[in-house]
């Protein structure tokens, strides 16, 4: 990790002004930086989350097959692949016009959950837990997977082996761990085999004991975190996911990670809005954009830009159902719901609130694994393209997942938005740097837990910047410091 | 059929191994009529061969220069070496110099598993492109209801060309331009949607050793060609 307090700006009037930066931010997906600026006192003035990666896939893809895309889209991310190519196979299914054999759509959930386990695994076991068995403040040294091998071998053995049932899962679904070809436009193209069946079915008992015995020691040390679950990423926002679609009066609104209407809630609980339809997501959705990033900002248009800010994953899928949906994770949510009263804020929760995914996910998985029809061949719908623009949903591990393509008459891509979930949080992991860092770092003796603490705020997201910085374009970098007069001292541009 | 070649009997050495063959044959044929496998990528049986692609390239004792095995026919007391290390060398430079001249993105590519160009690179281990990608912004024509052409993906081998001329007999398939430049066209490079000539045999599409030519509707490596125009061509020459 390569973390260093750059050197001292000076400031107009002879005070001294310092940045601090964190570059790069470790254990997330992708490249990120983060700025502090400090005032005179020492005190954070201000701070910033910036991702400094550019991708350019809506741009690359103009021109190609759409029929390409599930493949294409797919290759943005090596940690969640499936559900790109799953949002890019719902966008092609509209520009096929078609109905999506049953069992095709079964299947491609199960694939969804089974990325579910992985995903969340990876994200709370590898990434997470050294910062919540080690301690905020150990030694970086220390402070990884391999610390927590050490220390903890019962628990990244459990980590370990619940990401590979995960993975295990897409395997025998999709032919292959990462990146496999199975969702198509129109359905997937292979039916599950009994004996695949089988295996899934046989490696869910352990996964269900694994996920069991993490949440209830990870219940039982959540009083160990008290600071950091008040001051990690803590604030009002709105929260945005898909739910299944539902009766606004009946309260039955339930957890759906493949497909369903929009709702945002608010920081009371209040819903904001209810039953939107996914397709007219730009009707509620602006996307702001920042010199200092390239990470795209989309906001709540009916609130404006950056009062409009809300949060998408795990925490917010959590936040804005009424139910779950399965017996054991209802039990779950209703003890996690109790917390807090009204809908929970602290962004530290979305640990807690992967792990309750998880178990929804398997108790999805064994469900779809005995439905009936699961094994019928007739998995995939077959057409040319029938419309010209098609929109793709659905809930990503990160949170909510938006691809949005046009093609021509022919059927070759004219155009594509994709807006990721680590883009949906945007404005709110700026808001968490800043509140974490004013807490945390005082301007006098910069500690490493101090700064460990900043990055973890941002880990809380699991945000995904290789995913989220896929447009093109000319998009400059600006990195500023700011004296406490508010004059720029120091400018370095990137173009 | 040249008869005066065909009636005569030549012997020939092919990687030491002594030969027997008649006098029209080419090196690649007589090669593996005797086990002796020689790399191709233009070759296709049943269409004639014109030497494209340079893969097949052989060293014959006494000349300095390089030979096409599928154009080059065999001669009495001929010595061919096929697999020396400079023809390994040279190989893979041509196969790099295929690679970094158009937009091959296996990983995407509905061929993807299937592709001739793919799995050359893979028997000649083929790791990396030392050459610097020319990535030139080619046009994908979608116009045909039923087939796509991607000149990103063509390695300019003119299978296509051979098999709508030779086999089909529609001619739509030619070469526009020269070297670089060169491009697989329809037609009078009118869009292959427009042709009238075209007969959407599907020929053209299952010769094509990529996918620069490839059946509507595909996903990433779902575009598996049958070889059923040598068995085709075998057929015609029984009948004619």
């Amino acid at each position: 990790m390569s973390q260093s307090i750059s050197v001292p700006v000076t400031a107009s009037g002879g005070k001294l002004a310092r940045t601090i930066t964190i570059d790069p931010v470790t254990r997330v997906e992708g490249h990120g930086r983060i700025t502090i600026q400090l005032d005179d006192k020492g005190n954070v003035a201000d701070a910033l989350f910036h991702v400094t990666q550019i991708r350019g896939f809506e741009k690359f893809c103009e021109g190609r097959p759409f029929q390409e895309m599930p493949s294409i889209t797919a290759r943005i991310c090596g940690i969640c692949p499936v559900s790109h190519m799953l949002a890019s196979a719902k966008a092609c299914d509209e520009l096929l016009a078609v109905r999506v054999p049953e069992t095709g759509i079964k299947l491609r959930r199960m694939l969804n959950h089974a990325q579910y386990v992985q995903s969340h695994a990876l994200s709370f076991f590898h990434l997470s837990s050294p910062d919540l068995l080690m301690g905020m403040d150990a030694e970086p040294q220390k402070r990884n997977i391999f610390g927590v091998i050490e220390k903890h071998p019962e628990l990244a053995r459990d980590g370990v082996r619940l990401r590979g049932i995960g993975q295990q899962i897409i395997e025998i679904l999709a032919g292959k761990k990462i990146h496999a070809a199975w969702p198509v436009p129109g359905g997937v193209n292979q039916a599950l085999t009994a004996p695949g069946r089988e295996k899934i079915l046989a490696v869910l008992p352990e996964a269900f004991t694994i996920i069991n015995r993490t949440l209830d020691w990870y219940k039982s040390v959540l009083e160990n975190f008290r600071d950091e679950i008040r001051i990690f990423g803590n604030f009002p926002s709105l929260f945005m996911a898909l739910v299944t679609p539902h009766d606004p009066d009946e309260h039955n609104a339930m957890l759906d990670h493949y497909d369903g209407v929009f709702r945002f809630v608010d920081e009371s609980g209040n819903v904001v809005k209810d039953n939107i339809d996914p397709r007219k997501y730009t009707e509620h959705i602006g996307e702001a954009t920042e010199a200092y990033s390239y990470l795209k900002s989309p906001f709540y248009l009916p609130k404006g830009y950056a009062e409009g800010m809300y949060r998408v994953g795990p925490l917010a899928r959590l936040n804005v159902i009424d139910r779950t949906g399965t017996p054991k994770a209802d039990r779950e949510w209703a003890e996690f719901r109790a917390l807090r009263r009204g809908v929970i804020l602290s962004n530290f929760h979305n640990h807690y609130a992967r792990l309750i995914e998880i178990l929804f996910a398997l108790e999805r998985l064994e469900q779809l694994c005995n439905d009936k029809g699961i094994l019928d061949p007739h998995v995939r719908a077959i057409a040319s393209h029938n419309a010209h623009e098609g929109v793709g949903v659905i809930e990503a591990p990160r949170g909510t997942l938006i691809h949005h393509y046009k093609i021509n008459d022919e059927g070759l891509m004219t155009w594509a938005n994709l807006i990721v979930a680590s883009g949906h949080n945007n404005l709110a992991m700026n808001r968490s740097v800043l509140q974490v860092a004013k807490h945390y770092v005082k301007g006098a003796k910069i500690s490493e837990g101090m700064l460990n603490r900043v990055e973890a705020v941002i880990r809380t997201y699991d945000p995904c910047l290789s995913c989220s910085t896929h447009a093109a374009g000319k998009m400059p970098l600006v990195i500023e410091a700011v004296d406490p007069q508010g004059n720029v001292v120091s400018m370095l541009t990137r173009d | 059929m040249n008869s005066t070649l065909a009636s005569q009997i030549v012997t020939l050495k092919i990687d030491g191994k002594d030969c027997g063959a008649r006098g029209d044959e080419t090196i690649l044929s007589v090669a593996r009529e005797n086990g002796i496998d020689i790399p191709t990528l233009c070759h296709y049986d049943g269409l004639t061969d014109i030497g494209a692609c340079r893969i097949c390239l052989v060293e014959v004792k006494g000349s300095p220069k390089l030979f096409a095995a599928c154009s080059t026919l065999v001669t009495e007391g001929m010595e061919v070496s096929t697999n020396s290390p400079r023809l390994q060398r040279y190989r893979k430079t041509i196969l790099e110099l295929l690679f970094s001249e158009r937009n091959h993105v296996c990983a995407v590519c509905v061929s993807n598993g299937h592709c001739e160009l793919q799995a050359m690179a893979m028997k000649l281990g083929l790791t990396h492109v030392r050459l610097p990608y020319r990535y030139p912004n080619l046009k994908v024509d979608a116009t045909h209801t039923r087939y796509v052409q991607d000149d990103n993906r063509c390695i300019l081998c003119q299978r296509c060309v051979r098999v709508c001329a030779e086999i089909e007999g529609a001619h739509v398939w030619d070469i526009m331009g020269r070297g670089i430049e060169a491009r697989a066209i329809t037609d009078l490079n009118e869009p292959w949607g427009a042709s009238t000539s075209c007969t959407s045999c599907g020929k053209c599409v299952h010769v094509c050793p990529t996918a620069a030519i490839f059946e509507k509707g595909k996903s990433a490596g779902e575009m598996v060609k049958r070889s059923f125009v040598s068995e085709l061509a075998a057929k015609r020459e029984v009948y004619e």
